[in-house]
């Protein structure tokens, strides 16, 4: 197969960056498209050149660390996958792909396609946890009933891998879906109501504080997410925050 | 934004249950008209609350806007929004525009010259001129234009916004497909008894 990519290449966060033409070929259709990307730096390397910088870990979308923007879309256009298990054959012989990292003023550039996603951990660290003591004498999870459908949209939730799709595919670069995910597998389950009122205020502030846009319930977060986090996590959380809002 | 959005949809289920009167009975149109301008229940209370709906409602819809602008600081060389989202979802700010700048001319045609006929030139009531000022002004088809295509304008921004209000504030349950269900009949009909108006009183008067 036979492609051109157009590579977003950019320095660093204070340089300007550019879209960049690199025609590939030799491409087989069982490739993934981080392999797509590998052979090209081989190539690149082998020339003296720089290679692209890109964000990956596992490559078997659990780590949430690819974060491509592919022809427009986020991990491409394949749905409930990341870019590592976005497959070559995917394309067509002779096709054109662009390729930019996830654009929000909150996930700055770092260099070519890496962005630092740190605001999510931040958010994380605002009320992503629960009380427990863990002296030596903790309780076993499981000893506690839990609902069969709480437990079920809780682990649903918490399958949030925070790689950031949500934020690339909004139309307001909100992160909404992200932060109702992480506040609502805490906000369904027992250990999560010490804090609940606490967590998802912090949570929202600290979105905010972030710079990331406004929910306008455009619904392209929960259609692009690899883990298909549902918006009934927003709705959750906007309840939860409402509610935490009105006890004060 | 939901809860002055709610309001305002609301308030146009009532404006389109009186206007249909027009089509009906001009006497009912033209009493039930001079109840809403005479009362002072409605004049003094739920007028400047109306007023004071639709200011909040565009106003914080530009401010939102305007973040959300302001939150991708670097836009996309490709972007596929119609991949993942629906047209409407993605330019309530352009439908809202149109209906702002309608409401413009709105408040031009009807609101001004009502408030200048009984506060300024303190004119006496008259219960009996509602109608015919109504069928007037649907005279012109440039007005009849503007109107026909403000209300479908009216109509896209109402199939998101009035499904994602109840979104917005939390409610997302096993209702929420028959409340998507009212919320697109009533976006659909509530503009089409406007357009409906304009349109029977346009060509009924000139034919």
């Amino acid at each position: 197969m036979k492609l051109l990519l157009k590579i977003w290449r950019q320095k660093n966060n204070d340089s300007k960056g550019k879209l960049v033409e690199y025609p590939i070929s030799g491409i087989e259709g069982d490739m993934s498209f981080l392999e797509m990307l590998d052979v090209l730096n081989q190539e690149l390397i082998e020339k003296g050149e720089e290679p692209v910088v890109f964000d990956h870990d596992c490559r078997e979308g659990i780590c949430g660390s690819c974060s491509l923007q592919i022809n427009g879309e986020p991990h491409g256009p394949d749905r409930l996958i990341t870019t590592c298990q976005l497959h070559m054959r995917k394309f067509n012989d002779g096709d054109t792909i662009v390729i930019e990292p996830f654009r929000a003023t909150a996930f700055p550039v770092i260099k070519d396609l890496m962005i630092d996603r740190s605001a999510f951990d931040r958010i994380q660290q605002a009320g992503g946890y629960i009380s427990v003591n863990t002296s030596g004498n903790t309780v076993d999870a499981n000893a506690i009933p839990v609902e069969k459908d709480k437990a079920d949209a809780s682990f649903n939730a918490a399958t949030c891998i925070g790689c950031g799709a949500c934020v690339a595919a909004c139309k307001n670069a909100s992160a909404m879906l992200f932060t109702s995910a992480k506040v609502s597998q805490f906000a369904l389950l027992p250990q999560g109501q010490v804090e609940a009122a606490e967590r998802v205020q912090n949570m929202v502030r600290q979105m905010d504080l972030e710079g990331f846009g406004n929910c306008t319930n455009t619904g392209a977060c929960e259609v692009e997410c690899p883990k298909g986090i549902s918006l009934e996590n927003i709705a959750r959380m906007n309840r939860e925050y409402l509610t935490a809002s009105a006890r004060g | 934004m939901a809860l002055s959005g709610l309001f305002l949809v609301f308030f146009l289920g009532q404006h389109a249950t009186i206007n249909l009167s027009s089509v009906i009975s001009p006497e009912t149109f033209n009493s039930w008209s001079h109840f809403m301008g005479y009362n002072p229940v409605v004049q003094y209370i739920l007028q400047p609350i109306l007023i004071a709906g639709v200011i909040v409602h565009f106003v914080m819809g530009i401010v939102l806007e305007l973040q959300n602008r302001k939150a991708r600081n670097v836009r996309y060389a490709q972007y596929k929004g119609g991949a993942n989202a629906p047209w409407v979802s993605r330019n309530m700010i352009l439908t809202g525009l149109v209906v702002l700048a309608f409401l413009g001319l709105h408040f031009y045609d009807f609101w001004v010259p009502e408030m200048a006929y009984k506060y300024i030139e303190a004119n006496p009531e008259d219960p009996t001129r509602y109608h015919h000022e109504l069928v007037e002004k649907f005279l012109s088809p440039a007005r009849v234009g503007i109107y026909v295509v403000s209300f479908v304008l009216l109509a896209l921004h109402l199939w998101h916004g009035f499904a994602s209000s109840f979104q917005s504030m939390g409610v997302n349950n096993k209702y929420s497909p028959a409340i998507r269900n009212f919320t697109r009949l009533y976006a659909i009909v509530v503009p089409l008894i406007f357009i409906f108006i304009a349109l029977y009183h346009h060509f009924n008067h000139t034919h």
